[in-house]
C-alpha cells in the first residue's frame, strides 16, 4: 500500500526542477561554510560558537529526530559535503552538461570496499573522539573540512558520488535507518524499465545525469542506497519513477539477504548509543575527563573498551542470541542468521539514538538563538537575540517521550525478530534470545536514563 | 476456512494489542497508594555539591519524596551553576563564593542536574543525577518494557 507523492502535479514540477537540490544545497553549504569559519575563527566556547550549536544540536536534532525517522535520506539530497566536488565533477552548478557528462578519471572502486565497512571504521573514528569533536568548535570545523576534502578528492578520481556510497562515515547509519522511512524513491513499473535499453537514469542524458550513487534506480528494493537526489526523476524518460508514501518500516519487511557490514553498522550503532548516553549524559564525570585526555593511560583504556564494546562485546552478545536460537534447527550458516536477524537493530538503534538525543536536544536548543545573533562569539548582536538565555525545554519531560520512543523500537524489533524465524522456517522459539537481548537493550538504555 | 482462521487470528491479535497497551499505559501512569509513594518521614537534607570543570561530586544525590534539600554548591575552580531538570530551581557558584539552593523533593524519579554557566568546553555535558526515592519511574518502566515485550511476542508470534 503506497501513494506516489510525486505524481501530484506541483511537486513533480517541483522536483523535476533543477534549481530545487540546487538551492538547497547551496543553502546547507552556506550554513556548512560558516560552521567551519566559526570553528577555526570563532570563539572556542562551544555553547557560544555557530559550528558547535548548529552541527551537533540543530542539525543533529533535526537530521535524527525527523529527517531519518520521517524521510530517510532527503538530508543526503541536499548534503553540502559533497556538493564541490560534484559541481567540479560536472562543471556546472546547476544545468546538465550534454549527455550527462562528467569529468572525472571515473575510476571504479576497489571491489572489496564495495560495502560500509570503511563507513563503520569511519564512523567509530569519529565516535571514539566525539567527546572533543563534539565540544570544540576548532576540532569539528577541522572535521567538517577533512569530509569536504576526501569528498572532492574522491570525486576527481573516482566516478560519480562514490564518497557518500562508500567512505561517509554519516551516510552508512543514515542508510541503515532510512529503512524506516515511510518514503521512497522506486520505478513504478519494473517491466518498463526492462524494455528501456538506454536506461537513461544510470547512464545520464541530455537532461541530467545519471545516478550520482551508483544505483540502477530499476533494482532499488530499498532506501539504504538511494540518495534522494531526485536525479532519476529527471532523467528517466518514460516517467517511470516516483516518490511513495509507503507503511513505515517496508524495506525492513523483507528479513533476508542482509550484510554483515549493515549488521555491524546495527550494533555499533546500538553500542554507541549506550556508550554516549553513559559517558555523555551520564553523572560520572572521570568518564568525560578521560574520554577527552585523549593520549592519556586512561584515554587507551577508554578506547580499548569502546573499540571491545563495539566490535566484540555488543556483536558477541548478538550473536550469541542468535546462535541459542538456532540450536534446535541448525541448518542455515550462522552468518546469514546473524545477518538478517540484525534487522532488528533497525528500529531498536533508531530509537536508541532518537532517545538519547532527546536528552540533550531539547535540554540545549536554546543555544541556537543567541548563536544566530553572534555566530563566532565575536560580540555582535545581528538578530537582537544574543541576550536570550539558556533555558532547557521541558526538561522534567523527557524521560516521559524517552519510554514510549524506546518501545515503540523494541515492539518493531520483537516483530522483525518473529517475522526473521519465520522466513527461516524455524519456530518462533528461535527469536526469544534475540528477543530477550532487545529486551535487555531497551531496559539498560532505560536504566541510564531512569535509574 | 483458512479465511475464517485467519480472521479470527487478526482478531486476537488486535485483542491482545489492545491489552498490551492499555497494561503499559497503567504501568506507566496508573497511581499508587501514598505508602508506596514516599517511604520514610520527610526530612532537612544538607548536601555539599562540589563542582568542577566538568563533575560534580557527588554525582548522585539520592532523597526521599517530601525531604526538604538544601544544596550547598561549592566550585573549585570557575563559575559554575547547578539547575535541577524536573524542579526548575537553580544556583551559581565560584570559588569562595558558594550558591545554595532549596526545594522540597515532591517529584520521585531520577532527576539530572547540569551546570548552567557556560565553564568551558564539555559543560553541556557537565551532569549529576537527582534521584528521588522510591524510583517508581524506574520501576514503571521496567514494568512496561516487560509487558511491551510479552505482549509483543504474543501479537506477532503467529502473524
Amino acid at each position: 500500500m503506497r501513494y506516489a507523492i510525486s505524481e501530484t502535479p506541483v511537486i513533480k514540477r517541483v522536483l523535476r526542477s533543477r534549481w530545487l537540490q540546487w538551492s538547497l544545497t547551496a543553502l546547507t553549504l552556506l550554513f556548512f561554510v560558516l560552521a567551519i569559519i566559526a570553528g577555526l575563527a570563532g570563539t572556542p566556547a562551544g555553547n557560544r560558537n555557530f559550528g558547535i550549536v548548529f552541527v551537533w544540536i540543530v542539525w543533529w536534532a533535526l537530521l535524527i529526530l525527523l529527517l531519518v525517522p520521517f524521510a530517510g535520506r532527503l538530508w543526503c539530497g541536499v548534503c553540502p559535503i559533497p556538493a564541490p566536488g560534484e559541481w567540479l565533477q560536472r562543471r556546472a552548478l546547476v544545468q546538465p552538461r550534454p549527455g550527462g557528462k562528467l569529468y572525472t578519471l571515473s575510476k571504479q572502486w576497489p571491489r572489496a570496499f564495495r560495502n560500509i565497512w570503511l563507513q563503520n571504521a569511519g564512523f567509530l573514528g569519529v565516535a571514539l573522539f566525539s567527546s572533543i569533536i563534539l565540544t570544540t568548535p576548532m576540532a569539528t570545523a577541522l572535521v567538517l573540512l577533512g569530509f569536504m576534502i576526501v569528498a572532492i578528492g574522491t570525486s576527481l578520481v573516482f566516478e560519480r558520488r562514490t564518497f557518500c556510497r562508500y567512505l561517509c562515515p554519516v551516510g552508512g547509519f543514515i542508510g541503515l535507518y532510512s529503512q524506516v522511512a515511510p518514503l521512497e524513491l522506486r520505478v513504478k513499473d519494473t517491466a518498463v524499465c526492462a524494455s528501456h535499453t538506454e536506461k537513461t537514469c544510470y547512464t545520464g542524458s541530455d537532461a541530467g545525469y545519471g545516478c550520482p550513487w551508483l544505483v540502477f534506480p530499476g533494482g532499488l528494493t530499498n532506501n539504504t542506497t538511494c540518495g534522494l537526489c531526485t536525479e532519476c526523476l529527471k532523467t528517466c524518460t518514460r516517467d517511470n519513477i516516483a516518490i511513495f508514501v509507503r507503511q513505515p518500516g517496508a524495506d525492513l519487511l523483507k528479513t533476508t539477504g542482509h550484510k554483515l557490514d549493515e549488521a555491524y553498522k546495527g550494533l555499533i550503532m546500538l553500542a554507541c548509543g549506550f556508550i554516549y548516553s553513559t559517558v555523555l549524559i551520564g553523572p560520572w564525570g572521570v568518564l568525560k575527563e578521560t574520554a577527552r585526555a585523549v593520549g592519556t593511560p586512561g584515554w587507551f583504556a577508554y578506547a580499548g573498551i569502546f573499540l571491545a564494546l563495539n566490535l566484540a562485546v555488543f556483536p558477541g552478545l548478538f550473536w550469541l542470541a542468535v546462535r541459542a536460537g538456532s540450536i534446535p534447527n541448525p541448518k542455515y550458516p550462522m552468518s546469514r542468521l546473524f545477518a538478517d536477524y540484525a534487522a532488528v537493530l533497525v528500529p531498536l538503534g533508531l530509537t536508541a539514538w532518537v532517545a538519547f538525543s532527546l536528552s540533550f536536544v531539547l535540554i540545549n536548543f536554546s543555544y541556537a538563538w543567541s548563536v544566530l545573533s553572534d555566530p563566532l562569539g565575536w560580540g555582535w548582536n545581528l538578530l537582537g537575540t544574543v541576550g536570550l538565555k539558556w533555558t532547557p525545554y521541558i526538561p522534567g519531560l523527557v524521560p516521559y517521550l524517552q519510554v514510549p520512543v524506546l518501545l515503540l523500537g523494541l515492539t518493531a524489533a520483537l516483530a522483525l525478530a518473529l517475522r526473521t524465524a519465520r522466513q527461516y522456517g524455524q519456530s518462533p522459539w528461535a527469536a526469544t534470545p534475540v528477543a530477550i537481548f532487545c529486551a535487555a537493550a531497551t531496559l539498560g538504555l532505560l536504566g541510564l536514563y531512569l535509574a | 476456512m483458512i479465511r475464517n482462521t485467519q480472521h479470527a487470528i487478526r482478531n486476537t491479535q488486535w485483542l491482545v494489542g489492545g491489552i498490551t497497551i492499555a497494561l503499559v499505559l497503567l504501568a506507566l501512569l496508573a497511581p499508587l497508594p501514598a505508602a508506596l509513594a514516599g517511604g520514610a518521614a520527610p526530612q532537612e537534607r544538607h548536601i555539599t555539591i562540589s563542582a568542577r570543570s566538568f563533575a560534580f561530586e557527588p554525582g548522585t544525590v539520592r532523597v526521599n519524596r517530601g525531604d526538604t534539600v538544601i544544596v550547598n554548591l561549592e566550585s573549585t575552580d570557575v563559575v559554575h551553576g547547578l539547575y535541577v531538570d524536573g524542579y526548575g530551581v537553580a544556583t551559581q557558584a565560584e570559588p569562595g563564593r558558594p550558591g545554595q539552593l532549596t526545594f522540597v523533593a515532591d517529584h520521585v524519579g531520577a532527576f539530572r542536574f547540569r551546570c548552567n554557566v557556560a565553564c568551558g568546553n564539555l559543560h553541556p555535558f557537565m551532569i549529576g543525577k537527582l534521584e528521588v526515592g522510591p524510583n517508581l519511574t524506574w520501576l514503571r518502566a521496567i514494568a512496561a518494557t516487560l509487558i511491551t515485550a510479552v505482549g509483543a511476542l504474543a501479537v506477532f508470534w503467529k502473524h
